[in-house]
């Protein structure tokens, strides 16, 4: 039995959700610079050389790249041979949250009603998925997600007879329908299969994967190679103002589902593609 | 492609030359209001009281700053998507506006109210909130502080960089560059 603080959990949150914020991931800065190089568009062009200034800004002055700083998501893996000790995990994770976005003067962007609407003033409650592991694994993935990208997510029930199709279909049909809507260059995640609420977990998680990384299954990962390139010929470009950048990357992934469904769920992410992962 | 220096408030004059594709950079005041504070701009007009300032040729910057810290003028100010007011955008456009910034689409409605009354929309770049705001010298709430991120702001900018999207002619470079680009 492996025991971990709650002190130990809320420090690194806290951490995390202030770095990520501050600092572009290295891999979406690379994105950019390939992109450099094959977008055809002038103004296209202009606004990728600006959002890695901004990312420059960004880090020197310590200040977020974005000011919409996003809803936390976190997703925790606990080997159940790990002891949490000092208190509530989840508890300690909320007061992460809250330390983070009040010492890194991030925005405090949750309303605590989604009717009534009345900020929560620290940024909680996050969206956090526990799963149980063999072992003695701690680990966070820790996501801010902006709602510009995530209102232009969506989820749709396809026939199992719409098959392969179906589904890029509805992936372009989103990302054409989003346009500029989510900052592009954008990150989609699709989820495929399992129920309506799993195909939303995995599209959700894929956009966690390290950027452009791919699906072992062979037929998955040219699912996302065509689909990457049918976006990116969509002409949207950076901020939907024209060109060939339109995305950074299509992470996909599968479930098993039933005989009669085939759910999809797209869910976009922009260049501010903000995650890292906690180990303890 | 020259940058084009633009001060506010907007003349109709300078409205006019403003063409769909122009690269600008705006210096004067301009005004932050999003979802929060345009439905509380409305309801006032539709209750007849009196709006909190006139809003003849300014410019509304549809965005949610996040805080400065301490000694700073504001955290990061880049716009939020502009759809979400296209509802509640044509009565300020009767009272005078001229200029939005913000990003994404604008609705018909939006458009053939910019046509009529002479407004222009402009694009400022979406996650690139750190370096909007190097623009940005000053920063007070005009109104609804409790809105916090949501307040109406009044923001002193020296050339702040954006893109005219929409003329007030209509032309639309969302419809125009991305036809080039579609393979
Ligand atoms: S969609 Fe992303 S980059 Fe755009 S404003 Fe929201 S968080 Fe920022």
């Amino acid at each position: 039995m492996r025991s971990i603080n709650v002190i130990d959990i809320t420090q690194k949150v806290k951490d995390v959700c202030i770095t990520i914020n501050y600092e572009i991931d290295p891999l979406v800065r690379a994105a950019f610079e390939s992109a450099k190089i094959v977008e055809a568009s002038k103004i296209g062009l202009n606004i990728i050389d600006d959002l890695i200034e901004n990312s420059e800004i960004a880090k020197s002055y310590k200040a977020p790249i974005c000011q919409d700083t996003g809803m936390i998501v976190a997703f925790v893996k606990l080997g159940q041979e790990v002891h949490i000790e000092g208190g509530s995990l989840e508890k300690a994770i909320h007061q992460g949250i809250r330390e983070g976005y009040d010492e890194g003067y991030l925005r405090k962007s949750v309303v605590s009603d989604p009717l009534l609407r009345s900020n929560s003033g620290d940024n909680t409650p996050g969206v956090i998925y526990y799963e149980i592991a063999e072992g003695d694994v701690f680990e966070i993935e820790l996501a801010a997600k902006g709602f510009g990208s995530e209102n232009m997510s969506r989820s749709k029930m396809l026939k199992p007879s719409d098959g392969i199709e179906g589904v890029k279909a509805f992936v372009i049909e989103t990302v054409e329908q989003a346009g500029s809507n989510p900052c592009p260059p954008i990150v989609v995640g699709v989820g495929i299969g399992g129920t309506l609420d799993k195909a939303a977990y995995i599209a959700k998680k894929a956009l966690l994967r390290p950027l452009g990384s791919h699906h072992k299954d062979e037929h998955i990962e040219q699912l996302e190679l065509e689909l990457l390139d049918k976006i990116n010929k969509l002409g949207i470009g950076p901020q939907g103002l024209g060109g060939t950048t339109t995305a950074l990357a299509v992470h996909a992934d599968t479930f098993p589902t039933h005989i009669a469904g085939l759910p999809v769920v797209v869910n976009i992410n922009c260049h501010a593609s903000r995650h890292q992962k906690v180990v303890l | 492609m020259d940058k084009i220096k633009i001060n506010t408030p907007l003349t109709d004059e300078v409205v006019k030359a403003l063409k769909s594709g122009d690269q600008v950079l705006i210096s004067g005041e301009i005004f932050t209001a999003r979802d929060a504070a345009h439905l509380r701009l409305v309801s006032l007009l539709n209750e007849g009281k009196e709006l909190p300032m006139d809003f003849e040729g300014q410019v509304v910057y549809y965005a949610g700053p996040s805080p400065a810290r301490p000694g700073e003028v504001i955290g990061a100010c880049g716009p939020t998507t502009s759809y979400r007011m296209d509802d509640l955008t044509l009565p300020l456009l009767e009272k005078g506006l001229k200029g939005m910034v913000g990003k994404g689409k604008r609705n018909n409605v939006v458009i053939e109210g910019m046509k009529r009354h002479k407004a222009v929309y402009f694009a400022a770049i979406g996650g690139a909130g750190a370096l909007i705001a190097n623009s940005i010298k000053s920063n007070t709430v005009v109104a609804f502080e409790d809105l916090g991120p949501e307040a109406l702001r009044c923001l002193k900018v020296e050339n702040f960089p954006a893109i005219v999207v929409i003329d007030a002619e209509g032309n639309n470079l969302y419809d125009s560059e991305p036809e080039k680009y579609k393979k």
